[in-house]
């Protein structure tokens, strides 16, 4: 009797995971790819789809030889990926309509105001449960329609497809060109803005308001059911769930019952509260979401608090800055001092997201004197990220009447220790890491094993969490608040910024 | 004795080259009257090692940012870290047992990362502790491939924590052997009576050992006396994972 593994695949902003999981939920092979990032101009982002693809078929590949196992022995595959990347791609060639446009991706800055009209961002809340911002799938499907001639014709004809990545992959591994399946979750589809958050079902009145035809969307499937069957890469598997990657971790973090949340740090970092089969709706800044849906079961909502920069700033301070060689050489650097020296970092390089959602904010360093080294940026760097975190925190306690009392974490950035403990010192609450960091994965895994009943039920991976690790408070708190004053006069510093009409979308007048 | 190798003649001539400058491939090899292709290939595994740098922009190389640290160590620690986090997971979820990656400083071993003994009970973070050299497997991995640590160790009498410690400079030295030819140690009630560890050396591009990882748990579970097959079975596992992440970091050999 061989040894059966599911395996994961984590396709991120920065780049493209498999990994096989055996049936204790332990990693068992890793492969990763990078991808490319395209910079076209200031706040504009791309990824080309198909060398994503192709990063995926290889991780796949290294994968399997890693482990040294057949597809026969693989009885489950999830799909997480990074959410709102919109890809457009030609039925018949199965080419992509140019570059996928990236979450972190700006130019739709004067088209979600346009759509605002009077009401402003509020608009589509009520349906959709998120704000118009330039975050969100639907404007950019809109604006790529209207930038190039014909295009929108073509989408009504059925002849272009819209998907975000799972929606991209599973059309790819189900073989593509003629009839691939053309599908996507609950949990992606809820960050279209195309979506109701209260049917859970294309809505024709926010389509037709944001100008999207109906004829190119995916048919909507909930996040953990077999979606069909590999035909290429790993024939014969199934593909037992697909979610976005904030959700496949709050799945992996198991956090099942309303009230619990987690917060994942990587290119962006966000924290995702269950809030159970009710949808709440935030009053302080947060979206609703959906946060999983098993088979027919009813829909798991949640709120949930997106910061778009917290490691991609770390990655600024090396490719951008190139004051380090490594992400991780951050905290080698951060602790050649004491502490900000009094400098502080608001990355607001895509606006700022939660709890603010202002567009036109743009990003500051304040607080320089010649005291100031690289060090001390270095420090700021990590500590936006704590305070950021705090933010998202604060709009979740507001919102839900009752203060976190501990925060799971995960993802690439709780490798950085000092991080963590500034985390928990900003928060004043232990900070714990669950024994799998890559919890993306681990969720899209689980998630897919409980589809083909690789696992039985909630209870039984609830069992396989364990802590890793667990950061404590020690900042006195006078301190804490004399440096949480200080970072709010920084924040309301980046506010408009950016003048309309913003640079990059002339073509729109 | 063999005699000179050719391929490293033609690498240190490159770099002296290199020395003068930023060149492109033709000017290296034309200044040395090399093949293109060998220059080539020289060039390629230099940078790969990062004693090389290429510009993006006119394709030019030049002397790279590890040639200047040479004397540092070359891995950061928080570097080693990130990379490693996976795999000491998995290291603790696959044993039961708590995670430690260390690497020398002086003749102590500085904890780089911990991963708490998988039991949900209450466990403190040990990052940036030192650990005495001789006395922990973590230690004795480090000292075996690191001749001059194990010499400024050796230099100063060992102490003697338990009856079990090593504290005799002749016999630390055979321990150590010992390490360096099967590739891993342990030690049992040596540093905390009752308590035992089994590291194994991870490696970095060339096979040079950057840091160790090991488990660390009751002497029941993991020391010396266990039985003969889950003691194997255990040691296999931290050699794999230990081989798992210098695979990533690029060092392949076990
Ligand atoms: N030790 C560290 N300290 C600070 N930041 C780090 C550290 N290690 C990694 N990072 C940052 O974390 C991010 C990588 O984490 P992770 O791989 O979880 O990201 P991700 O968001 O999942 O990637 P993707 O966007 O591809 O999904 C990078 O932005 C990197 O700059
Ligand atoms: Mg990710």
């Amino acid at each position: 009797m061989s040894e059966r593994y599911v395996m994961a695949i984590d396709q991120g902003t920065t780049s493209s995971r498999a990994i096989l999981f055996d049936h204790n939920g332990r990693l068992v092979a890793l492969a990763q790819r990078e991808h490319r990032q395209f910079f076209p101009r200031p706040g504009w982002v791309e990824h080309d789809a198909a060398e994503i693809w192709h990063n995926v078929c290889r991780a796949i590949t290294q994968a399997m030889a890693q482990a040294g196992i057949s597809p026969g022995q693989v009885a489950s595959l999830g799909i997480a990926n990074q959410r709102e990347t919109t890809v457009l791609w030609d039925r018949a060639t199965g080419q992509p309509v140019g570059h996928a446009v990236v979450w972190q991706d700006t130019r739709t800055d004067e088209l979600v105001r346009e759509l605002g009209g009077s009401v402003g961002p509020d608009r589509f809340r009520e349906a959709c449960g998120l704000p118009l911002a330039t975050y969100f799938a639907g404007p950019r499907i809109r604006w790529l329609l209207d930038g190039t001639p014909g295009l929108r014709e073509r989408a009504e004809r059925g002849e272009v497809l819209f998907g975000t990545m799972e929606t991209w992959l599973i059309w790819n591994l189900t073989g593509g060109v003629p009839e691939g399946l053309h599908v996507t979750d609950v949990t992606n589809a809820s960050r279209t803005m195309l979506m109701n958050i209260a049917t859970l079902a294309w809505d024709p009145a926010l389509c037709s308001a944001i100008g999207v035809p109906t004829s190119m969307l995916p048919e909507i499937r909930p996040s953990s059911r077999v979606f069909g069957h590999a035909r290429v890469m790993l024939p014969g598997v199934a593909i037992g769930a697909a979610l976005g990657d904030q959700q496949a971790a709050l799945f992996g973090q198991t956090c099942f019952d309303p009230g619990e949340a987690k917060c994942t740090y990587g290119t962006g970092s966000f924290l995702v509260l269950n809030t159970g089969a009710e949808l709440a709706r935030s009053t302080h800044g947060l979206l609703s979401t959906v946060g999983y849906q098993i088979e027919d079961e009813p829909v798991v909502y949640a709120l949930e608090g997106s910061i778009a920069v917290t490691g991609s700033l770390v990655q600024w301070f090396r490719d951008g800055l190139g004051l380090i060689q490594t992400a991780p050489e951050i905290e080698t650097l951060a602790r050649t001092v004491e502490d900000n020296g009094g400098c502080y970092i608001v990355p607001a390089f895509s606006g700022l997201f939660a709890p603010h959602w202002h567009s036109e904010a743009r990003g500051i360093i304040v607080g320089l004197t010649s005291f100031i080294t690289k060090g001390h940026l270095a420090r700021a760097v990590l500590e936006a990220t704590a305070w950021q975190t705090r933010e998202v925190v604060d709009a979740m306690n507001a919102d839900s009447g009752v203060a976190l009392a501990t925060l799971k974490v995960d993802g690439g950035m709780t490798a950085d220790h000092l991080l963590m403990q500034l985390v928990a010192d900003v928060l004043d609450v232990p900070v714990v890491r669950p024994m799998m960091a890559e919890t993306v994965s681990l969720g899209a895994a689980y998630a897919a094993g409980l589809a083909v009943g690789f696992w039985s039920d909630l209870d039984e991976l609830r069992r396989k969490w364990h802590r890793a690790s667990q950061w404590l408070p020690t900042m006195n708190p006078g301190r804490r608040a004399t440096e949480y004053d200080n970072w709010q006069r920084a924040v309301e510093r980046t506010f408009g910024w950016i003048r309309s009409p913003a640079p990059g979308s002339e073509h729109l007048r | 004795m063999p005699g000179p190798v050719q391929s490293i003649e033609r690498a240190a001539a490159i770099l002296r080259v290199l020395a003068s400058g930023r060149l492109g491939l033709v000017e290296v090899a034309n200044s040395l009257g090399l093949a293109k292709a060998t220059t080539h290939g020289i060039l390629r595994t230099l940078q790969g090692v990062g004693f090389v740098e290429q510009d993006r922009a006119t394709g030019k190389y030049q002397l790279g940012a590890a040639l200047l640290h040479l004397g540092s160590s070359y891995l950061d620690a928080n570097e080693l870290r990130s990379r490693a986090i996976n795999w000491a997971d998995s290291l603790a979820a696959r044993s039961g047992e708590a995670v430690h990656i260390g690497r020398i400083l002086g003749t102590e071993v500085l904890i780089v990362h911990h991963v708490f003994r998988p039991d949900d009970t209450l466990q403190a973070l040990e990052i940036g502790a030192l650990l005495p050299a001789h006395a922990s497997a973590l230690g004795k991995v480090l000292l075996a491939f690191d001749a001059g640590a194990a010499e400024a160790t050796l230099a100063a009498p060992l102490i003697s924590f338990t009856r079990r410690t090593i504290v005799s400079a002749r016999a630390m030295t055979r321990e150590l052997t010992q390490v360096r030819e099967r590739g891993w140690a342990s030690e049992t009630g040596e540093m905390v009576v009752d308590q035992a560890s089994v590291a194994a050396p991870i490696r970095g591009h060339g096979g040079l050992v950057v840091g160790a990882i090991g488990v660390t748990g009751p002497a029941e579970r993991i020391g010396d006396d266990l039985h003969g097959s889950s003691r194997a079975a255990l040691v296999a596992l931290v050699r794999d994972v230990a081989r798992a992440v210098s695979r990533d970091l690029g060092g392949s050999r076990g």
